[in-house]
């Protein structure tokens, strides 16, 4: 088996500051990775770059999709970038009014990607949009409403649909929890846990909630300054931590 | 000619101009359905009168050519008749109200219900070249979809119409596809003459003079508007006959006849329901 993600040596710089600096990183098929870190350690900057979202000075990702074609995503066309971003990956933001469409009905939002990706049944567009709306535990009932009646819960869970719909090979998940009440974080966190087993999805997921990663991440790496500092099988960086600053991680999180 | 003021240009527009002008309408015509930028001069006329199309028919006029100027189907309204006067005046060409003895016919909000033939011109005016202004406000942003053709925005607008309304809520301005490639505003004509544009024989001209924009359609191209396989593009009409025609055919308006709310629905082609027989 081959990794789905392959990157190497990427480098990126904001004048001074080394977002980015020397950082290495794979996932394979089927597999949660948590990129934890404090505020600012790079962790947003590294989950852009993977998805071609934004340039890297140096370095290199490979993506392989599923008929075995190798893409080069720093060299990668816009044109290309985005047919991969339509049928192969989805990206859920921290902030769900980024990503949805406050104007459109739920049922709308959920149906864009179908919509894109050539479907043209009416009909059908609504059953699996009212079936995804379920399957995020929302009333399907709902499906006519705006994203704006929605509390930041479901507006979340909408947007999880709304990414999920076309079975994308590949989720990058920004704080996908950030900005939402302990108990809605809790009940959001089962939630994709059972989207991501149900599916196989391969997840890239960037927290900096440390019962998150453990809870979801098969592997978790570690950043500080743009570097990562450990990385490894989840249960072992967590119980076992052999950096410092994972040690200091771990330990203020249990001291909380 | 001799009608035709003195100290202007054959058609207004300086030659390097129509030059410029008609270099944009050979690209438009090569990419059916692409909008195409070009240098909209300043004319005699306020935007919303039809500056871009006037720009078009100037580019594409010749002394014999016989020129037809509607405004919503009409040949007698302001708006048309001011138009096909400039022309007498600036190039001395034959004007007509028939749309068969026509070579050039600039149009606003409708197509007329005679077919074209080869040969002929139809010159659109255009308020809002870009279908999805609307819905994708970013200038460079739309020209990316269009580039990519990436068009699920424009289905997510008719599923909203169909969600909402339960049916699709453009009776005018219904986007169309061209060719297979390009999502194209057909300008605000009908639904009920969308399916005029599809194969037709006579060569289809757009001008958008505030937009500064060109587009085209070339004879025999392929015109879909756009709809679900469960709810398919239906061109509305009133379910009348002319008053004065009885046409059961063509497109209607509803006339209001006096100050008790009398109305009729006469056609809005005047040169169609004139050429029939009355009722
Ligand atoms: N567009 C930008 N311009 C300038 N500096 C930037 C830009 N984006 C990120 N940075 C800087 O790069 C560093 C890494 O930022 P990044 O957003 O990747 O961190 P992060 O780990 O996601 O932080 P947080 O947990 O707060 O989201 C920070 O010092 C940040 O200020
Ligand atoms: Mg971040
Ligand atoms: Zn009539």
């Amino acid at each position: 088996m081959n990794a789905l993600l392959e990157a190497q040596g990427l480098h990126l710089r904001f004048g001074a500051v080394r977002a980015l600096d020397d950082v290495a990183l794979s996932i394979w098929p089927g597999e949660v990775v948590a990129i934890v870190g404090e505020s600012g350690s790079g962790k947003s900057s590294l989950l852009r770059v993977l998805a071609g979202m934004q340039r890297a000075d140096a370095g290199q990702v490979l993506y392989r999709d599923a008929a075995g074609a190798t893409h080069s995503i720093l060299d990668a066309s816009d044109a290309a970038l985005r047919r991969l971003m339509r049928s192969d990956w989805g990206f859920v933001h921290q902030n769900a009014r980024d990503a949805l469409r406050m104007e459109v009905s739920a049922g709308g939002n959920v149906g864009e990607r179908l919509m894109a990706a050539g479907n043209r049944h009416y009909g059908n567009i609504r059953e699996v949009a009212a079936h995804w709306l379920e399957r995020v535990e929302m009333d399907p009932a709902r499906i006519d409403e705006t994203p704006k009646n929605f509390s930041g819960g479901m507006q979340q869970r909408l947007q999880i649909a709304r990414t999920l719909v076309t079975s994308p090979r590949l989720v990058f998940m920004d704080e996908p929890t950030g900005g939402l009440d302990v108990s809605v974080q809790a009940k959001l966190l089962d939630l994709i846990r059972g989207l991501v087993a149900d599916l196989g999805l391969a997840v890239l997921l960037v927290t900096h909630d440390i019962a998150a990663a453990r809870l979801l991440a098969h592997r978790i790496m570690v950043m500080r300054h743009g570097q990562v500092v450990e990385e490894g099988l989840t249960d072992r960086v967590l119980d076992d931590p052999r950096h410092p600053y994972t040690q200091l991680l771990v330990s203020s999180v249990l001291a909380a | 000619m001799n009608a035709a003021l003195t100290g202007y240009n054959f058609g207004y527009l300086d030659e390097a101009t129509k030059r410029m002008i008609r270099r944009a309408l050979l690209k438009a015509v090569c990419i059916p359905g692409h909008q195409v930028p070009f240098g909209a001069r300043e004319m005699p006329l306020p935007y919303g009168w039809g500056t871009g199309g006037i720009q078009v028919t100037a580019s594409v006029l010749g002394p014999d050519d016989v020129l037809k100027v509607i405004d919503q189907g009409a040949d007698d309204t302001t708006n048309a008749v001011s138009i096909r006067r400039f022309f007498n005046r600036v190039a001395g060409v034959a004007t007509t109200e028939s749309t068969a003895e026509a070579t050039i016919i600039q149009t606003r909000h409708r197509i007329p219900e005679t077919p074209l033939s080869e040969g002929q011109i139809l010159v659109y005016q255009v308020p809002m070249p870009e279908p999805l202004f609307r819905l994708e406000p970013r200038v460079a942003e739309s020209t990316r979809l269009h580039a990519m053709a990436e068009y699920g925005l424009m289905q997510v607008k008719l599923y909203e119409d169909i969600a909402r309304q339960g049916e699709v809520a453009t009776s005018y301005n219904h986007p169309v596809m061209v060719n297979h490639r390009y999502l194209m505003s057909p300008s605000p004509i009908p639904a009920f003459d969308n399916p005029k544009m599809h194969m037709n024989a006579g060569l289809q001209l757009f001008g958008a003079g505030r937009e500064k924009r060109i587009y085209a359609v070339p004879p025999y191209t392929d015109v879909r508007s756009l709809d679900f396989e469960d709810h398919p593009f239906k061109p509305v009409r009133a379910p009348h006959a002319c008053a004065i025609c009885g046409s059961e055919e063509s497109y209607l308006d509803e006339v209001i006849t006096d100050d008790q709310g009398g109305r009729m629905h006469v056609c809005s082609d005047t040169d169609y329901c004139a050429s029939r027989p009355p009722v």
